[in-house]
Order: structure tokens, then C-alpha cells, then sequence
């Protein structure tokens, strides 16, 4: 075997794509030619460097929003329905005996197809005329409005002073349920806090999520989900959840 | 927001190759996007990795990307195999070779007369110059990137699709569409040259 020819071979035989014959065939010429031999040793440590410090890329976060948006956005199917009762809007007697069950854990298609929906309620909720259903920056306005609406009440907290103001509240609807919206407002920004009863009365930590270019932060407690929907920053909005739920332990003590 | 970088002027060039607005519309399945979601979105790093080395522009590789991911969406009902990662990569390799194509429009001396005189070159020679008894040492990841980035085309291509990527032999030849020899004679050249660089940039550094 000419030096060229195994030069050739030696990517194979490297790549691990060389039979057993051939590979045996390159072995014995290297064993005879330094030359070859240190291109072996050499390709076979670029490899190993190659592997061990990575040369990929990670796509920006920017691209694959972008992909996602373009694609069609899954919907809700009627069957998926059941497995819902962790989100359902069930009568806080049923909550009440729904304490003691094994929450409910959400499959992750069902996450995405809520928050696809919570962001479809939020781009509604920003045309015109359909913000609010109730207009008002008191938070004793707002939140007996929601009585007799929804078999919960949304807990309504006025964080003017901290930055977002209270502007009002509003039904919707989310897998296909009756769901309350508080909505605020920081400089041009909309924020929807929607507001649902779930049987976990544990608290779950805030996460934020991004979707077709909105932030969304959800977390639960008190058996309530909370899921804020905004365009804001995911700073920003984590600052309007860390002041919301600082103001609701303060209320409640 | 999403979309935004479609206005700008390089994306348009990309879009309306499909028109991909219209398939909007025509092909809202939602079944078949969470199919698709499933099955192509894991290798979104992997085709932007591709893309950026193929192209040399982050900018240009996000367009060729995303164009790539709406043209497999709009093929994928008729999607049987080869695996998902290489069916991808083909795709975004044709896209590339538009963007090749349009680059060459604006530049004088398009790349692919560079590559195929460069290909005609024998491998014996290059390599033999290069000093035996010195060891090649580590790199940092983004010397590794450098270098692999000014290896000429087609070589960086099937370099990239075979160290960064893992892609067999059998696939690299699919998709690059050449046949498997032409695979081990370009890797062998990449390889060579690689080292090439990788020993002289070490020896400038003493």
C-alpha cells in the first residue's frame, strides 16, 4: 500500500467506516511508516480536541422564536380535556376535596398548547375594545366585579406605587373554561395576569417561558395559577411577579 | 417580536424562494406542526451550526436556518426518511448554495472556482511539508472555530459534517451528493490541511 493510498484509507479507518480486512491492511502500513503514523496521531488528537472543546454553535433564542411563530400553533383538542382538572375552574368545594389528591401534573403538550392559548387570549385582550370588560384603577372596583363571574376570585392588588398600574379586569377564556384576567399596564406595556384554580394548593416557583415573542411568567399558590402574559422584558416581568406575590403575602399576614 | 428580521433586505431574498406566507395559511395543521415540532425543532443547533459554517455570517446563517426549517415543514407530509438531522442538512445545504449563488452575483470570482481548483490540488505535497516530530497541542474552542472556518469549501463542508456532526460516511455522500470516495478524498484534505494550519498557527505562537 502506497503512502497516498493509505492516506486516504486512514479517515476511514479513523471514522471507524474501514472493514476489518482493509483496516488491518492501514494498520500494517503505519506500523511501518512514521510518516503515516504521525498523521494518524495527529488526526486522531484533532478529533479528540475537536470533541472535547466543542466547536457547535447554539442557535439564538431570537431564531427559534421566530421558526416557532411561523409554524402553525397547535389547538386544543375536546379529549385532552380530562387530564385538565389540575387547571379546571372546579367550585372551591371540589378544591377543597381535591386537596388531598396527587396533583395533577400537566403533560408538556398540554403546557404548550395553555400557554399557545394564554398568548392568543393575550393578543385578543390588545385590541381594541377588548382589554377590559371592567375599567378601573381601584382594586375595590375590580375585584368584587368578579364575583358571581368565575367560581373563584382572582386575588385583585393595586401596584401603582410599585411601578404597574392597576387598569382593570376582564373574563376569558382559556381551554375552553371561564378565566380571569386582571390586567396592568407599565408605560406602553400590557400585562395579563391570568388567574385559575387548581387542586395543587402547593406553591411551584415562578417560570418564565417565552412564546411567539411574549414572556410569560407562571406560578402557583394558595391553590391558584398564576400565568402573566406581557411583551415586557423577562426582567420586567419577573419584577411585576416578585412585587405581585411579595404584596399578596403581605395582604394575607 | 417574531418575524422582525424578515423585513430586512437579505431575508426577503431567502422568502421568496417558498413563500412561505402563503403556506401559512394553506397549511395550518396543528397535528402535523406538533409532528414536525417534534420531530425537526431538536435539531435546530445543529442546522445553525451548519449554516454558520457554510455561510461564515451569523446573520446569514439565522435567514438560511429558518428558511431551511419552513421548507422542511412544507415538504414534511412527504417526508419518509433517510433520519431527520441529514434530510435537514440537505435542505439547508440547497438553501446555502442560493445564498452562494446570489453572494457570487455581487462578487467577482465566485466561491466554487475557488474550491474546485483547490480540490485539484494533490494532497501529497502539503502535507509533506508539514514537521513530523512536532506534537499538536490543545486549542480553545474558539481557535477550533477559526480554523476550521478558513478551510476552503467543500472541504469545510464535509469536515464539519463529519466531526462536528457525526454523519456517516453513507450520509455525508447524500448529502453533500457525491459519491462516498469523493467523501474520503475531501476528508483526507480537510484533515491534512487542517493540521497544516493548526501546526504552522502553533509554531507562530513560539
Amino acid at each position: 500500500m502506497t503512502c497516498e493510498e493509505a492516506e486516504v484509507l486512514l479517515q476511514a479507518l479513523i471514522d471507524g467506516e474501514l472493514d476489518a480486512g482493509h483496516a488491518r491492511e492501514v494498520e500494517n502500513h503505519i506500523a511501518g511508516c512514521p510518516r503515516c503514523a504521525a498523521l494518524a496521531k495527529d488526526y486522531r488528537a484533532m478529533s479528540r480536541v475537536i470533541a472535547d472543546k466543542g466547536a457547535s454553535y447554539t442557535a439564538p433564542p431570537e431564531l427559534r422564536r421566530r421558526i416557532e411563530a411561523a409554524l402553525p400553533q397547535p389547538r386544543a383538542a375536546p379529549n385532552r380535556r380530562a387530564v385538565l382538572r389540575g387547571f379546571a375552574l372546579g367550585s372551591a368545594v371540589s378544591a377543597m376535596a381535591a386537596t388531598g389528591l396527587v396533583a395533577i401534573i400537566l403533560r408538556n403538550d398540554d403546557k404548550t398548547r395553555i400557554q399557545s392559548e394564554l398568548v392568543s387570549a393575550h393578543l385578543r385582550s390588545l385590541q381594541a375594545g377588548h382589554l377590559t370588560d371592567v375599567l378601573s384603577t381601584d382594586q375595590h372596583t375590580v375585584k368584587p366585579w368578579f364575583n358571581g363571574k368565575l367560581d373563584v376570585a382572582p386575588p385583585v392588588i393595586d401596584l401603582t406605587a410599585k411601578g404597574f398600574t392597576l387598569i382593570g379586569g376582564r373574563l376569558d377564556y382559556v381551554d375552553a373554561r371561564a378565566i380571569g384576567a386582571v390586567v396592568y399596564r407599565r408605560r406602553q406595556h400590557v400585562i395579563n395576569l391570568f388567574v385559575a384554580q387548581t387542586s395543587d394548593i402547593e406553591r411551584h416557583a415562578a417560570r418564565t417561558s417565552a412564546r411567539q415573542g411574549f414572556n410569560i411568567r407562571h406560578w402557583s399558590n394558595h391553590g391558584l395559577n398564576f400565568w402573566a402574559v406581557s411583551d415586557l422584558g423577562a426582567d420586567e416581568l419577573a419584577e411585576f411577579g416578585d412585587k405581585f406575590e411579595a404584596a399578596m403575602k403581605s395582604a394575607a399576614s | 417580536m417574531p418575524g422582525r428580521r424578515i423585513e430586512t433586505g437579505r431575508a426577503k431574498i431567502f422568502a421568496a424562494q417558498t413563500g412561505h406566507e402563503a403556506m401559512k395559511a394553506s397549511e395550518e395543521d396543528p397535528e402535523k406542526a406538533r409532528r414536525f415540532r417534534e420531530a425537526a425543532l431538536p435539531y435546530l443547533d445543529d442546522a445553525y451550526t451548519l449554516a454558520r459554517y457554510l455561510l461564515r455570517d451569523a446573520n446569514d446563517a439565522e435567514d438560511a436556518v429558518q428558511e431551511c426549517f419552513l421548507r422542511a415543514y412544507k415538504h414534511f407530509d412527504s417526508y419518509r426518511g433517510p433520519a431527520m438531522k441529514p434530510w435537514l442538512f440537505t435542505i439547508l445545504r440547497n438553501v446555502c448554495r442560493a445564498e452562494y449563488a446570489r453572494r457570487a452575483d455581487i462578487k467577482t470570482g465566485a466561491i466554487e472556482d475557488v474550491a474546485d481548483s483547490a480540490e485539484a490540488t494533490p494532497l501529497w505535497h502539503e502535507a509533506q511539508e508539514t514537521p513530523e516530530a512536532q506534537m499538536l497541542r490543545e486549542k480553545d474552542s474558539a481557535a477550533i472555530r477559526r480554523l476550521i472556518a478558513s478551510l476552503a469549501e467543500p472541504f469545510r463542508e464535509t469536515f464539519v459534517l463529519r466531526e462536528i456532526q457525526n454523519l456517516s460516511y453513507r450520509e455525508i455522500a447524500d448529502v453533500a451528493a457525491v459519491p462516498v470516495g469523493t467523501v474520503m478524498s475531501r476528508l483526507a484534505r480537510a484533515r491534512a490541511m487542517l493540521r497544516s494550519a493548526w501546526l504552522a498557527e502553533q509554531e507562530q505562537a513560539k
